[in-house]
């Protein structure tokens, strides 16, 4: 049995995100837009934060909140005119979008109904983990160890380091 | 009352279909990787909430929901790149004035 606040918590993060994620892509202005996706950003972190994943959740603050959102806003901002004339985002299609946003998740609910008490069990007690054995985790080269996609994705990442300026560059 | 793993679920469930309705409906190009970031982020959550309920002694769903954050950034930041470089082009992003990549 959880505590109250726990609860309420919960149930804050769950509507902050709903709300939120429905304003992301139904308000006008784009920079409004950017600042319903970083709320949504948060509240995802506080869900991390709440089911015990403190290392995912400071993760999600630092790559998301911190990095995407500014790209994003620097980008909006290079890109549109700011201010109260500024062209309003249109929606297009709004049929063929709702009826696939609500097809799809009318089949995840489905399925999701389907196991039923199978999806209704609680959290599991005596739960904790370490940065240590996180940080052992990614850097072995055992069984359970993630050397090989952490090195790839440095990789990866310094590929799109490169392609970016090769892109972005002025010609 | 009990937390259950449904009630995790669900709330990404919902946030992911405003990803499927952005992507779809949106026509400036910022606001449909916004969607993309909204999809991507719910994603995340399920593999986080599976891992916690189903198998909490182990850690491959932290470590896919770790990755897929680095993913994401990486993709961002290439495909603003893109966005400025398109924007630098015909000077403006959006999606109906961008015929001349169509061949």
């Amino acid at each position: 049995m959880e505590s109250l606040g726990s609860i309420i918590a919960y149930f804050i993060i769950a509507i902050a995100i709903i709300v939120f994620s429905v304003l992301a892509v139904t308000s006008g202005k784009i920079l409004r837009a950017a600042t319903y996706l970083l709320f949504v950003l948060f509240a995802t972190a506080g869900i991390y934060f709440q089911i015990g994943y403190e290392f995912l959740g400071a993760v999600q603050i630092a790559v998301y909140a911190g990095g995407i959102m500014v790209l994003f806003v620097f980008s909006i901002l290079l890109t549109h005119k700011p201010g109260a004339n500024a062209p309003r985002l249109a929606n297009h299609k709004r049929w063929l979008g709702l009826s696939a946003a609500l097809l799809g998740a009318g089949v995840c609910l489905y399925s999701l109904l389907s196991y039923g008490s199978f999806m209704m069990q609680k959290m599991p007690d005596n739960f904790s983990i370490d940065i240590h054995s996180i940080g052992q985790a990614l850097l072995s080269t055992d069984k359970f160890g993630y050397l090989l996609p952490f090195e790839a994705i440095s990789i990866l990442l310094l590929a799109c380091i490169i392609g970016g300026v090769v892109i972005a560059r002025k010609r | 009352m009990e937390l259950t793993m449904m009630m995790y679920i669900i709330p990404a469930m919902i946030m992911f279909g405003c990803g499927v309705y952005g992507f779809i409906t949106r026509r400036n190009m910022i606001a449909i990787l916004i969607s993309l970031e909204l999809m991507l982020n719910a994603v995340d959550i399920n593999f986080a909430v599976f891992n916690r309920f189903l198998f909490p002694g182990q850690m491959e769903g932290m470590f896919f929901s770790l990755f897929a954050i680095g993913l994401a950034a990486a993709e961002t930041a290439l495909a603003i790149a893109i966005v400025i470089n398109v924007y630098r082009a015909v000077r403006n992003v959006d999606i109906r004035q961008l015929t001349k990549m169509k061949f």
